[in-house]
């Protein structure tokens, strides 16, 4: 029943995100699996900049780190059959290892940047942020093992909807989860009043860090499902820009707000593909829209609300089944 | 309760000295607080109460001086440490967790003794429920012990101001705390207000069997509640003993009305 409870938001998404596979055409598909990877971004980053209230900026280093890694290691296996498993299974397992191993090493990333930039508050953890990310960037295009400026090409196409549609559960419930916890409470309490929590028994520098592990990890697992998708990994993909798409997502969708952000993701994601179209005013239009959201609606489009604490208010029998 | 038996001070601030740059905030001083007694400290603006409970709950590092809790030395401390020692408190200026519920508030202050891992509240497991379901009943009875149960799920910052001040005691009590240091908890309340308040604070010190610092304004009503006065001023403890005693002392007279009317 516990373990029931446990892996029920993925047992259910499984077979949904099986059918949408069937049945979505490549163009569909390609939207949606960048829909899902943003999502995973954005709620991660929703973890440190909406629940703890810090301000990093530098979400695509870690998402680099994540992607660099995965791709490392399932090319150097991508010949390699694990004993006693199909073919199929044994690169399924050898990406979903290469996944964890993504996120351990941008969570390690995490620890790293977090412990000395975390006692730093508002814009200067921003600029420390911001300025890691762009290390990062440059220090792998120096580095020829890693593919230097080109990146890695020919890396194996193992991301899938479903992958990546469970690596998007695997966050929305992390969050989730964590923000009904008395974990989460402490990191709120961070970001209400930092004094207060302090003087309540919170470890605010080591919650702070421990949030920015957890959100960087996530960001490593993006970063990982991303480049399997894309087939290539370059630090082009990690730049600065990428880092703003996302807090853009967090900040649109209303910081601390997860379902804010799961939309937010979606629609900014979709609105790119559609402003296509428009060729060089594409950004500008983009740039337009959030501007006009934010001058109408400040704290984005969720403020810290949930949709299912919404839904629980016009629904209250369905309370039980929501609580996932 | 005075009838105690002296014993060990629950509280103990040896020459304890806070200088900022040129300025010496507060020199050389000294308090000693049994168990169960209610300690006012009184004294005019800027006379250094409010340094006083920053160096004992941590926000602060002393100059010079020690702090001891129970006999163990506090002083330079972490705030979050001090506060897993025993010592909580409440602010001058209120200071809620705003946008989050009145029992949210209490419950990160449970946050400190609750045994939950955060692995745990990631994968579900049964103890992880257990604890949340002690949590909240824990800080329920604490909304109910300051009257504040009809406000569970109101955000802090909707609720009136005698409200918050309470949510506060409340939030601080949570932390189960044997030293309660309370930063003029009555400010900005009425007459009628400021009675009813510091009959709660007697009864919460004999219910939880705490020890109390409080700072005051109120000479009046602060007479009337506390055991024992401290009357600071320009960071010196100019006078120290019963109400009726400091209410005497023609130094806390002068530093209250001014040199003249001490004259008078």
């Amino acid at each position: 029943m516990k373990l029931l409870k446990n892996f029920l938001p993925f047992l259910i998404g499984i077979p949904i995100l099986w059918g949408i596979q069937l049945i979505s055409p490549p163009h569909i598909a390609i939207i949606l699996v960048n829909v899902g990877v943003n999502i995973i971004l954005a709620v991660s980053l929703n973890v440190v900049n909406g629940f703890t209230g810090q301000f990093s900026i530098g979400h695509a280093g870690f998402m680099a780190a994540g992607a660099y890694t995965t791709a490392k290691i399932t090319l150097a296996l991508q010949d390699t059959l694990l004993p006693g498993l199909s073919p199929w299974l044994s690169t399924q397992t050898i990406f979903l290892m290469a996944l964890v191993a993504g996120m351990l090493l941008s969570g390690t990333m995490g620890l790293l940047v977090g412990m000395p930039s975390l006692r730093l508050r508002g814009d200067y953890l921003a600029i420390v942020t911001l300025g890691f990310n762009e290390i990062i960037r440059v220090f792998i295009e120096n580095i020829r093992w890693l593919g230097g400026a080109t990146g890695l090409s020919g890396v194996p196409p193992y991301t899938t909807l479903v992958w990546v549609g469970l690596g998007a559960i695997a966050t929305i419930s992390m969050a989730r989860r964590l923000v009904s916890s008395t974990h989460g409470r402490a990191l709120l309490a961070i970001r209400e009043d930092e004094i207060a929590a302090e003087a309540m028994g919170v470890n605010t520098t080591k919650y702070k860090i421990r949030a920015f592990v957890i959100s960087s990890a996530f960001a490593g697992l993006g970063g990982g499902l991303l480049g399997h998708y894309i087939l290539l990994v370059t630090p082009k993909t990690f730049t600065f820009i990428k880092s703003m798409e996302v807090v853009g997502m967090v900040v649109l969708g209303g910081m601390g707000s997860i379902s804010g952000s799961i939309i937010s993701a979606t629609l900014l994601t979709v609105l790119l593909e559609g402003l296509r179209g428009l060729d060089q005013y594409r950004m500008v239009m983009y740039a337009l829209l959030l501007v006009i959201l934010m001058l109408t609606r400040p704290t984005g489009l969720f403020g810290t609300h949930e949709i299912w604490d919404v839904l629980s208010r016009y629904f209250p029998k369905r309370k039980a089944v929501q609580k996932a | 309760m005075k009838s105690v038996i002296k014993t060990e001070p629950v509280l103990e601030g040896k020459e304890v000295t806070m200088q900022f740059g040129g300025l010496k905030a507060v020199s050389h001083f000294n308090l000693v607080m049994r168990p169960n007694e209610l300690v006012g400290m009184i004294g005019p603006n800027g006379a250094g109460k409010t340094t006083v409970f920053n160096m004992i709950t941590g926000v602060y590092t002393p100059t010079s001086g020690e702090i001891f809790l129970d006999g163990k030395p506090i002083h330079g401390l972490k705030p979050h440490r001090i506060c897993h020692q025993g010592i909580a408190r409440t602010f001058q200026n209120i200071r809620l967790f705003k946008e989050l519920t009145a029992l949210d508030n209490v419950r990160i202050a449970c946050h400190t003794h609750s045994s939950s891992q955060w692995w745990q509240a990631l994968l579900l497991t049964s103890g992880h429920f257990a604890e949340e379901t002690r949590i909240t009943r824990h800080a329920e009875e604490f909304l109910n012990v300051l009257g504040l149960s009809h406000r569970r799920d109101h955000l802090a910052k909707n609720l009136p101001y005698g409200e918050q001040r309470r949510l506060e005691i409340a939030r601080a009590l949570a932390t189960q705390p044997k030293l309660l240091c309370l930063d003029e908890p009555a400010a900005g309340m009425n007459t009628s207000e400021k009675v009813a308040l510091m009959e709660l604070i007697r009864k919460i010190r004999d219910d939880f069997d705490l020890t109390i610092l409080l700072i005051e304004h109120d000479m009046r009503l602060v007479m009337g509640v506390s055991e024992r006065l401290l009357v600071l001023d320009h960071g010196v403890t100019i006078s120290e003993g019963t109400p009726e005693m400091v209410r005497r002392d023609p130094k806390v007279i002068e530093a209250y009305l001014g040199l003249e009317e001490a004259v008078k």
